[in-house]
């Protein structure tokens, strides 16, 4: 099953209450994924010429002042950390790329769960309604985000088998479904130089569209190439530093709704997450078509 | 419930206060012509699931808002009404009475229904009447793909067009399909609209309250080359 949702603020007032809405719909996926919840929200750009990292410790007792410190003598500059639960967000005087690199050499302990300028991803086991508890849901102002409430089928339930998942910079994926060439595809990839971390499903189509942004293709060819290369069902969310995407497979089985105010464009698995929304009421609500990409993007992101 | 309910004509019933657990057991408390009110409205529904499900009395319920999966679902008699839009298997096996959604239904609308009508005034999208065994679907706009798939008995009237493959191994229900169809499905082909065709539909439009000329449909169905008995085959059965 699984639950998926998306926000995207049109207004600086939704902006303000990203997280107070993105909580509200994720707990209404509840009973469409209880075994564990993760977002990713895209919020205060790093400034020019640094980068944001989000790690996971297994440690509840992790010591991120001593990762800062080792930031800072390998960069010069990083700032405080923010702390949410099991989470840090570290903004690093760097490219993402090299904070990226240096975690996985000296701190292979840590997870590295995004990298970019902008996006931050937390994720946990566990009910949704935990999960935007312990990480502080309701205080995240951004522009996007994206969530995802899961029911494990192809793979374990942990942490790093939650969604959302991140396989390149500010790019991340969630996923209503299952495929089924994902461990043809993920050897593949690997050839390709595209890294994993888990031996999940949703973890290949994301590091599939990564490989094809990374070989030129704008973000609309490379959910296309979802549809010849990818065999499974699937609901996609994905997003961007700009903006967020929307695929169904051709056959479509795994539910979407899309709606739109002047306010906020969302999309859901199910009207639910919707009808929290302010003015949901009046919102143009639509059902995606299968195989067609939708994507809206923000205009002039500096 | 108080005993004055019952000289109540209509009964608002608020899901913002009231479970569906509680609004459903109301409505089911009435079948077998128990006494009671027979007209409900029921307001916040807020996409929640399987609202107005299997009633078994000639109830009326007006639903203001959009609805989640498998709305009267199962229904015998009663007549639902959404005010919104509706997500999967609105009227699924729906037996008998009528079902009409103002706005537009997502997958598997009408599946395996037996009887009664379905109106669907907006879109239906994907396996509209999959497998619908006598049930009426009329749906004012287009329906998506492999629609009326396995179809065995009863009527889809589409005003719209229809996606690909539509009636995929259908039996013996009929499909009239008033604008474009994306493809046909196995053993689904177009057949003759003779008279009692074009009155059958007109008499389908009439009870849902569309308007559309019953003269533009198109009719298909099953050219019977999948299903049926074949005496050269006795030998393998």
């Amino acid at each position: 099953m699984c639950g998926i949702v998306g926000l995207f603020a049109k207004t600086s007032e939704v902006e303000e209450r990203l997280g107070e809405h993105l909580a509200a719909m994720l707990v209404q996926m509840s009973s469409r994924g209880p075994d564990s919840a993760g977002v990713a929200v895209y919020r205060d750009p790093a400034p020019s010429g640094s980068s944001k990292l989000t790690l996971y410790s297994a440690n509840s007792h992790e010591h991120w002042g001593a990762v800062m410190d080792g930031l800072r003598d390998a960069f010069g500059g990083c700032d405080e950390p923010s702390v949410r639960a099991s989470h840090a967000v570290f903004v690093v005087d760097t490219d993402a790329a090299a904070a990226e690199s240096w975690v996985r050499e000296n701190r292979s302990d840590l997870r590295v769960m995004s990298a970019g300028q902008v996006i931050e991803i937390y994720k946990e086991t566990g009910l949704p309604e935990e999960f935007a508890r312990a990480f502080s849901l309701e205080d995240f102002r951004g522009t996007h985000a994206l969530g995802h409430t899961r029911m494990a089928t192809e793979s374990r339930v942990t942490t790093e088998g939650s969604h959302p998942f991140s396989t390149g910079f500010d790019l991340c994926l969630v996923h209503n479904g299952s495929l089924s060439n994902h461990n043809r595809l993920r050897e593949n990839l690997r050839r390709e130089g595209i890294e994993f971390q888990t031996e999940n499903d949703t973890e290949v189509a994301a590091g599939y569209l990564a490989w094809r942004l990374r070989e030129g293709a704008s973000l609309e060819q490379a959910l296309e190439g979802c549809l010849t290369d990818l065999d499974g069902f699937y609901t996609f969310a994905v997003g961007t530093a700009d903006g967020f995407a929307v695929l169904r497979d051709p056959i479509a089985c795994k539910p979407a709704v899309l709606a739109e105010t002047d306010h906020w464009v969302a999309m859901s698995s199910e009207w639910r997450s919707i009808a929290v929304l302010p003015g949901a009421a009046d919102a143009r609500a639509w059902e995606p078509e299968p195989a067609v990409v939708y994507a809206w993007e923000k205009q002039a992101v500096g | 419930m108080s005993a004055a309910v019952e000289t109540v004509e209509l009964e608002v019933v608020d899901l913002e206060t009231t479970s569906v657990r509680e609004l459903n057991q109301r409505l089911h408390d009435l079948a077998g012509g128990a006494p009671g009110p027979r007209r409900f409205r029921i307001l916040n529904p807020s996409g929640a699931h399987a609202l107005a499900c299997g009633l078994d009395a000639d109830l009326e319920v007006e639903i203001d808002g959009h609805v989640g999966y498998y709305c009267a679902g199962m229904n015998k008699l009663a007549h639902v009404h959404v005010h919104g839009n509706a997500s999967t298997g609105i009227a699924e096996n729906l037996m008998s009475g009528r079902v009409v959604v103002d706005g537009n239904v997502s997958q598997s609308a009408g599946a395996t229904g037996r009887g009664g009508l379905l109106v669907v005034r907006g879109n239906a999208s994907s396996r509209c009447g999959i497998s619908m065994k006598g049930i009426d679907i009329v749906v004012g706009g287009s329906v998506g793909h492999m629609s009326a798939f396995m179809a065995q008995k009863g009527c889809l009237v589409v005003c719209g067009d229809a996606g690909d493959a539509l009636g995929d191994s259908i039996y013996e229900a009929r499909l009239y399909v008033r604008g474009s169809v994306t493809g046909l499905g196995a053993d689904c082909v177009e057949k003759e609209m003779r008279d009692e065709h074009v009155e059958q539909v007109r008499g389908l439009l009439q009870a849902a309250g569309i308007e559309a000329d019953p003269a533009e449909f198109r009719r298909y169905g099953s050219a019977r080359q999948l299903y049926n008995f074949k005496i050269d085959n006795a030998g393998a059965y």
